[in-house]
This record gives structure tokens, sequence and C-alpha cells, in this order.
């Protein structure tokens, strides 16, 4: 009794006086604490944002809405951005590309990454141990059967984390209105992708050859321009290796996730 | 009389018996030579030929770059055909200068002779350095950096090893029995430059032939042969240093920090050489073993020779191979190919059939704490291994993930086969970057 007194006048007492626009943008967060803001948490950006330190619009994983009703409690204006979702570059699966040996060890891309850099022949393709799996903080990341990380355009919010945790730099951060890709991060030049991975960019030309706007070909490797990204779905059929995608048909090969629904949202004009 | 050792550690089956009784061959010269510019631990050396140039054995062809680094010599006479990345004994390709022999092996003008008790210390280092002389054991550090040792560190003591704890190679064995002058005249040499009065030459019980002439020849020298306990990994320099004068080297330091300094018997034959004869480091001893062989030998190897070359030379492939291991093979380096080539460092070629290994999938850890027992560094291996694998690095280092030599002796005793030494590495690796982040 006495005890329940005594803490109950601390707590007056002692009170720490909290902004309250503080709570009220850490309800709005989505409290996923996943850190693509760059701060320690949804709590801290809170905090950062309330003192005036850090920009209302932050929350990428929130996507517009969240950013919006930030910027709103703050009293700004919120500055637009393009959603964005990750994509793995690559399709190159263990039956689809070769390894160069056979990795025994610890489930883990950067450790297999630092023995001979990596099992996979090729040296841009996706490992498929699944570090960006265990990392993604919001369970957007697959690993096909076949060992191919793949990044669901439903669930991913753009918070980059799969992004810094791959050793081999094969997902990228795309505009998710684009939904034609180059899945392939090789470099090398055409007859050394021949040898290694039936689904690479040999780096051709047909497709900067049909549609010539909307594709370029840099350094043995083919690249959408996301602008033109309805031109762009006229050479998905045309590429001899298949390693242009539209994920509005689907996603690569052994993944359980459905076509994406999300590709093209009301809010995005 | 009981046997000198260090406490932990553990004994696999040696398979020395396929090679420790045959002589040292020459292995003839191979069509073509790729000699890396990297092969010690340091800053590669700087190419200096070109395609196109002709050489001579024993001629530079690649530039030290800095203290830590040595320079890389052809090993026999030819024509330089290109300078370019090849595969490397590390797996990835690496600069190397591609070499025809012309078959002459003409040696380069100039190589003389001195008598080595007319040189001054700093001159030996000097030679030293020029040949190239990196340790030979397999951890390729350059030698004249582990003799200059800074004036605050003083040095009482030498340690010679010839332990060869790791199993299937014979190569320092046979060098201890065919060449053990060459062996004293670079202790002689390195006395003289560390000004040391006591030397050790540390060798495994398993090789009594070689202690019996070792001791033979170093009577009343006052360097003491030293048997040593069967096992693994008594030839880790910490480990040895523990077993031989019983000093500890303290965590994140070197031998120099308790006095010492300890060089491998091939480093010291290569001493010779460098110091009396002015030759440079372009030929070791090497053993080809393993079941995935048809007849084990001890070959006497030019740097730069393909490992298919030595395969051949001991009457191919015995089938196979599905593993291929540079060094031993506790810590030794697994191969992509053997078209990679032999470097300073190459002590073994070991050649295994898919029948020969054994592969089960990785299992829960059963706290039985063999790794714990195994372990020379006294370390948790398998709790370091779990919080490398959390990612928790901080307390990965608390528990002295940096002090693991890397020996293997966790992973070779672990029932569940638990990839403990690789979990370990990928901690220290994050460590480090983190300290280097700073």
């Amino acid at each position: 009794m006495l005890a329940g007194i005594a803490l109950g006048v601390a707590a007056k007492k002692f009170a720490v006086e909290v902004d309250p626009r503080e709570l009220a943008i850490l309800e709005v967060l989505s409290g996923a604490n996943c850190g693509a803001c760059g701060y320690p948490g949804c709590g801290a950006y809170a905090k950062a944002v309330a003192s005036g330190e850090a920009s209302a619009s932050l929350c990428t994983p929130g996507g517009a809405e969240t950013i919006q009703k930030v910027a709103r409690i703050m009293g700004v204006v919120a500055e637009s951005s393009e959603p964005q979702v990750a994509v793995v570059v690559c399709q190159g699966d263990n039956r689809k590309a070769k390894n160069k040996y056979r990795y025994f060890g610890i489930v883990d891309c950067q450790a297999a990454q630092r023995l001979a850099d990596g099992p996979k022949t090729c040296p841009g393709g996706c490992l498929g141990l699944g570090t960006c799996m265990r990392i993604c903080p919001f369970g957007a990341i697959e690993i096909t059967p076949d060992g191919l990380a793949v990044i669901s355009r439903d669930k991913c919010t753009g918070c980059r984390k799969c992004v810094s945790a791959c050793p081999r730099s094969v997902i990228r951060m795309e505009p998710l209105a684009a939904t034609v890709h180059v899945l392939c991060n090789s470099h090398d030049k055409g007859a050394v992708v021949r040898k290694y991975c039936s689904i690479g960019c040999v780096a051709c030309h047909i497709c900067h050859k049909t549609v010539p706007e909307a594709f370029h070909v840099e350094n043995f490797l083919a690249a959408v321009n996301h602008e033109f990204n309805e031109e762009a779905l006229a050479a998905v059929e045309k590429c001899p290796t298949k390693c242009i995608r539209d994920f509005a048909d689907g996603y690569p090969e052994g993944s359980t996730f459905h076509s994406p629904t999300k590709t093209r949202p009301e809010w995005v004009a | 009389m009981k046997l000198k050792t260090f406490a932990g550690g553990l004994h696999p089956p040696d398979n020395k018996q396929w090679s420790a009784h045959k002589a040292i061959e020459v292995c003839p010269l191979p069509a073509l030579l790729v000699i890396p510019l990297s092969q010690h631990i340091g800053l590669p050396a700087e190419p200096c030929v070109k395609p196109g140039e002709r050489v001579k054995k024993g001629q530079t062809v690649g530039r030290a770059k800095g203290f830590v680094s040595v320079p890389v010599h052809a090993s026999t006479s030819g024509e330089v055909v290109a300078v370019e990345p090849r595969p490397h004994p590390s797996g990835r390709d690496l600069p190397a200068v591609v070499i025809v022999p012309d078959g002459a092996d003409e040696w380069l003008d100039g190589i003389e002779t001195v008598r080595c008790d007319e040189l001054t210390p700093d001159q030996m280092r000097e030679r030293i350095r020029d040949a190239g002389v990196v340790g030979m054991g397999g951890a390729t550090f350059p030698t004249h950096v582990k003799l200059s040792p800074p004036v605050e560190k003083p040095i009482d003591t030498l340690i010679l090893n010839g332990v060869e704890c790791e199993p299937y190679l014979t190569a320092d064995h046979r060098l201890m029995l065919e060449e053990p002058q060459r062996i004293f005249a670079g202790i002689v040499v390195m006395r003289k430059i560390l000004g040391v009065s006591r030397i050790f030459v540390g060798i495994e019980a398993n090789k009594p032939d070689a202690i019996e002439v070792m001791t033979k020849l170093c009577a009343g020298t006052g360097v003491e042969i030293v048997p040593l306990a069967v096992k693994f990994p008594q030839g880790a320099e910490k480990q040895l240093i523990k077993a031989i004068v019983g000093r500890e080297v303290p965590s994140g330091g070197l031998p120099m920090d308790v006095g010492l300094v300890v060089q491998n018997v091939g480093t010291a034959a290569a001493i010779q050489d460098a110091v009396t004869f002015g030759r440079p480091l372009i030929e070791r001893i090497c053993t080809v073993a393993g079941p995935g062989v048809v007849e084990p030998k001890n070959l006497r190897v030019r740097i730069g020779t393909p490992l298919s070359h030595l395969v051949a030379h001991c009457g191919g492939l015995a089938g196979d191979p599905a593993k291929i291991i540079m060094g031993g093979p506790m810590m030794g380096m697994a191969q992509l190919s053997l078209e990679v080539p032999t470097t300073r460092g190459t002590s073994g070629l070991l050649l295994f059939r898919e029948e020969d290994l054994t592969l089960a999938p990785e299992g829960p850890c059963l706290r039985c704490g063999r790794c714990v027992r195994v372990c020379p560094a006294h370390l948790l291996p398998t709790t370091i291994a779990a919080y490398a694998r959390l990612e928790r690095i901080d307390e990965a280092a608390d528990y002295g993930a940096m002090d693991c030599i890397e020996c293997g002796c966790c992973t070779y005793s672990c029932p569940a086969e638990i990839p403990l030494v690789q979990s370990i590495r990928s901690g220290k690796a994050a460590i480090l970057a983190k300290r280097r982040k700073g």
C-alpha cells in the first residue's frame, strides 16, 4: 500500500516530459524497427522528427501514407518520394547457373563469399544462402528450392536492409512502378556468361534493337530505362536467354509469390 | 621420458607412411611456369618485366613494395609471355608472370658465393630480403621482417620448427634427413643476425631418424634438438614455444614479445642459399600425397609449376579428384583446379577422391565439449562460433575469437559436423571490419 503510494508520487514527480508529437508520430509508424530511416528503431526516429533533427519523409517502409501522416503531425508538407522496392537482379539458381566448387560450410552468403569469392562461377550471381531472407524485417524474401532469392513486391517496403547485407550486390532498389527488369548482374562477355549460366545477359543487343529508347547495353550488361516501362514489354519475348522479366507476369521460376498486385497502386499517378 | 608438449590438441591419423621413406626427387621443368606476384603476406610484388622479354634463372620479375613485402624471381631461364591475372591458390585470379622455359636453365650472372662470417647482420638481412625468403611452413611471412625485431624487444632464443605435425606432409622430414647441413648453415646465419645463444630444434617424436641425424650434426654446437610429443598442432608457433621453453605469447602478441623467433627448417635452408650463395628462393620441397594420386612422392619443385605437372610426375591421378588441398589436411587450402601454380608456401599437395571424403550434414551442438578440450588456444570454440553466426560480434571478441589460430582441431573433433573454424573465421573478419570502421 505504502509502496504503491510512493510509486504513484514518484511517477508524478519524476515524470519525463515527452513531446506529444513524438508519441503521435510513434503511433503512426509501423513499429517494425527496421532501421530504414537510419535511426535505431521507430522510437528513435519519432524523437528525431519531433525535435526537428530528422526529415519527416524518411519512413520509406511506411509508404506515402505514413509519410503524409508524419508530415501532418509536424505541420510540414511531405516531400513526395516515389515508392521503391528491392529487386534481386539474378535468375541463375542452382539448375541454371554453374558453381565452381561444392560448398558445405555455414549457410550464410557473406561467409561463403569469403571462400574464393563464393561458390557460384558467375561473379555477380545470387548465392541463394539466404542472408537477405534472414535480415528482412518484413518477411518479404524467400529462397526458392533451387537456391535463388526472390523478393515479394507486395511485402517489400523498401528499407534497403537486404541491399547492404548482400555480399555480391545483386539486390538493387528500383521504382515500384517499373515492372520490367533485366535480371542479370554479370558484366562478363557473352561467351563467358554462356559457359556458366543459361539465363544470364549475353549482351546480344536484341532488346536495344527492338526498343532502342527503353534499353541500353553497357559494359556487357543490358539495362532498362524505367521511363519506358510499357514500351520495354516488347523486348521481354525477344530476349534469347529470357533474362528480361516483366514482374506483372509473375516471379522467377520456383517462387511461391503470386503475381504482384501492388504494381500499379492508384496513388501512383 | 615424458615428451614436451602443450595442453589441448589431438592426433589425427598421420598418414605419413606413404611418402616418409621416399627420397626427394627433382620434378622436371614444366612447359609453362606461372609465377604469382603475391606469394607472401604483405603487399604483392610489382612486375618489372614485360611480355617478350628474356629472363634468366634467379632474375627478379617482381619488385618488393614496402618493408613487409619481398621480390619474386624467375624460376628458370626463358621468355616472359604474359603478365596478367592467372588462377591463384587463394581462389581468385591474381597477377602473375608467365614464363615459357627455354630448357637451358641458365643462372643470372653476378650471383656470387660469399663467406657468411664476412657479412654484417644488416647485409645478411638484405640478402635474405632480396632472395625473397618467406616462412616456408605455409604462412609465407617475409623472413627478413621476422629477423628484424625492434630494439625494445630483445631476442634471447631461436626455435627451429621441424615438427611437421600436419598429416600426410613429409617435406620437412625429408629435408632434415637429406640436407641437414643446409638447415644447420641457416641456423648459423640466424644466430649471427639475432645474436642469440639458446637455439632449439623442435621435432615430433614420430621422426626418430630425423632426430638422430640432426642430433649428430648439432652435437657440441650449442643447438639442442628437442623431441616433442606427436600431437597436432605441435608445429603451431605459439604451441611450439609453450612446449619447448614454457613461455606463453600474450593475446594479440607475437613471439618477439617473449623474446623468441621461430623459423621453419625449410626457411633455414632457404636462408643459407640466400646468404651464402646469393640464390633466390625459386624452388621448394613439396609432398604430393593422398589416395587420389598414384604414387605419393616428395618433390623438389620450381615455384610456378602447375599442380597438374606435379601430379603427372607422381604417376597421375588415381580417380577423379573430389578435393584438392594445398598444404596439410588440417590447415591447408582447398583448390578449385590443378591449374593453380606451386608457390613458396606450397608444402604439400593432397588429392582425395569422392569415396575418401566423409560428408555429413551439420547437426545441432551436443554440448559434448570435445572442441573445448582440444582447443590449443584454450578457447570455447562452440560459444565463439555460435556468437559469430548470430552476428554478435562484440561477444565473440570478448570470448577471444581473435586468439583462434584456426588449426581446425575443433571442427575435426566435432561429432555434430559443425563448421566451427569457418564460423569463427567469419566472426574474426567481422571483428576486424568493425575495428577498421572504428
